[in-house]
């Protein structure tokens, strides 16, 4: 349809189940990872439903200039070109391992085709486990990976993932995330990513629609809406900043790696990128403290010149303040009130930004 | 005292098979749209529903067979319908028969399918729209072979069930040679004529026949069972 964004989602919807109302409007752009981030029960998987077309609500969606949904029409889920994947990784039971992979694909007209199912295989680490015949046979990472690549099998214009590393243990979730990234950065499909998980969001999403008692509360580029102190993402024992950075020299010596960014740098135990990769890291609230003056005498080694930005008091031993790094970045710091007090932190202050831990991404 | 089978015999147990069959075929056909509506369907009259498709289970099959007669009669509805179509009468033909076992056997095929279908549940349904299958098309490559077992234990359940009728035959078809004396009419026959060592010899036959269906049953289901975890 001529008029509409090309790479973008419009999503309308009203929808009431049991007790449970779901009334969300939000844009979103169609490329990245755009995370439907919030706690369970606040209607994300429901929304992700609504846009699958899996779940009837009265509304409107627009993908990538097409519409899916209006006053008019509503197309059924087979006819949205989208890969869906659920939270439990649903292989059919009744086919073996390259009869699912093959289901989505086969109903795919052929000029619509993107993939092959041999580059898809090898690409997601399947090739020892086509030729299973049983797909309970798998491990849940391994079925988890068979039907991520089902869904991409069908060249989908969209990819909706609702939680599908919750199922998974600690051992398979870190073994399919690296697949995941991979698919963020390698494949050009826009991915609507369903998450109650903070870290997993900071690690794969570019985008956060933030989620609570089925509304939309907060809507925007993920550096910014995870920082944003008016947000309860900021509360989070986990809350932190994102940092695109750029490899920059190593120090053999002592194992480590400069990270550059637009507003410094960062040391870092040695990555294995190598120079000039982009890497994302998340540097938490609770591992950067403040300091008025620069400590020459600190352990501490990233210590970064910073201006307050926004300071929020959330209890007596809970303050959120946001500190500007340089032109574009910010960070979080997590500080009691006494020192707030103590050291007389306001807006606009110049300060130290000390960094205790940065953690690597990707 | 006669202890053989003589060609009456046979033909009864050749009809037995064939009221069987066909009835179980046409069961397959009416009681598949039938359990999928009652797994799926959210209507207020659902419970209504079942519980006519499950009424067979607890009527006398003479009750049954009483109504179907005056259902099916000269006076009856279906009966002036057959007239006016020329089709002529069901009660004492092979047609009425069959149409008396389909009603009386189809709680035993809905129900393992409704099952089936139930225990299936949405989420391969749903898998498979997002992989592009169209209604019929997740039908047939996804729930029926996912039901596989119900229809397995329907086939079965309703085959023997119909080759056990007695009372709906005896109201509905009577005694008919080779068009509605079944097996267990011509066993009560024999038995009237005290013929015991016929009526021995084909009710022994049924016995064993039981009893290797519901044998083939157990096993059959344990095995699906299994391959299905």
């Amino acid at each position: 349809m001529s008029g509409q964004p090309q790479n973008e989602i419009h999503a309308h919807f009203v929808l009431q189940l049991g007790e449970f109302a779901l009334d969300v409007s939000f844009s979103a752009p169609a490329v990245g990872v755009t995370a439907l981030f919030g706690p369970s029960g606040s209607g994300k998987t429901t929304l992700l439903r609504c846009i699958a077309g899996l779940e009837h609500a009265a509304g409107m969606l627009h993908v990538n200039g097409e519409v899916w949904q209006d006053d008019k029409q509503n197309l059924p889920t087979h006819k949205r070109q989208l890969g869906y994947v659920f939270q439990e990784a649903s292989l059919f039971p009744h086919l073996s391992v390259r009869a699912n992979l093959e289901y989505g694909l086969s109903r795919t007209p052929t000029v619509e085709r993107k993939v092959k199912l041999e580059q898809v295989v090898e690409w997601m680490g399947l090739c020892h486990l086509i030729d299973r015949g049983d797909p309970a046979s798998l491990s849940g990472g391994e079925r988890q990976r068979v039907a991520v690549s089902r869904a991409l099998l069908t060249s989908p214009r969209i990819l909706l993932m609702d939680e599908p590393l919750s199922a998974l243990d600690t051992a398979s979730k870190q073994e399919i995330l690296p697949y995941l990234e991979k698919l963020h950065r390698e494949l050009n499909i826009p991915v609507l990513y369903v998450s109650h998980s903070l870290d997993e969001v900071a690690r794969l999403a570019d985008h956060l629609v933030a989620m609570e008692n089925g509304r939309v509360i907060a809507n925007g580029p993920l550096r910014e809406i995870l920082t944003r102190l008016d947000l309860p993402l900021a509360n989070f024992d986990d809350a932190g900043a994102v940092i695109e950075a750029e490899v920059g020299q190593q120090d053999p010596a002592y194992n480590l790696t400069q990270l550059n960014f637009s507003g410094g740098s960062l040391w870092i135990g040695q990555v294995k990128q190598p120079l000039g990769d982009r890497v994302r890291v998340r540097v938490l609230a609770r591992d950067v403290s403040i300091a008025t003056q620069f400590s020459h005498g600190s352990s501490i080694t990233n210590i970064l010149p910073a201006c307050i930005a926004g300071i929020r008091c959330e209890s007596s031993d809970k303050v959120n303040v946001l500190l500007n790094v340089g032109e574009s970045q910010v960070l979080l710091s997590r500080i009691t009130h006494r020192s707030l007090d103590l050291l007389n932190l306001t807006v606009g202050l110049k300060v130290f930004a000390q960094v205790k831990s940065v953690a690597l991404m990707a | 005292m006669e202890n053989t089978l003589d060609p009456a015999d046979l033909q009864a147990v050749w009809l037995t098979l064939k009221l069987a069959s066909v009835t179980t075929l046409f069961l397959l056909f009416i009681a598949t749209p039938l359990a999928w509506w009652l797994a799926h369907s959210r209507k207020w009259y659902k419970g209504a529903v079942a519980a006519l498709v499950a009424l067979p289970l607890v009527l006398p099959p003479s009750v049954l067979g009483f109504y179907l007669l005056l259902l099916m009669g000269p006076h009856g509805l279906v009966g002036s319908l057959t007239s006016a179509l020329h089709l002529g009468r069901l009660p004492f033909s092979f047609a009425g028969l069959v149409v008396g076992s389909v009603l009386f056997s189809l709680p035993f095929a809905v129900q393992p399918i409704q099952n089936a279908f139930e225990a299936t549940g949405k989420r391969p349904l749903e898998v498979a729209s997002t992989l592009r299958a169209g209604s019929w098309d997740r039908f047939f490559s996804v729930a029926l072979p996912l039901a596989r077992p119900g229809f397995i234990t329907a086939i079965i359940l309703a085959f023997a069930h119909t080759v056990g009728e007695f009372g709906v035959v005896l109201m509905l078809g009577g005694n008919i040679p080779g068009e509605t004396r079944v097996l267990s009419v011509d066993i009560y026959n024999h038995v009237e004529a005290m013929e015991y060592g016929t009526a021995q010899l084909l009710a022994g036959g049924m016995v064993l026949f039981s009893f290797v269906v519901l044998l083939t049953l157990y096993f059959t289901s344990g095995k699906l069972l299994k391959v299905s975890r």
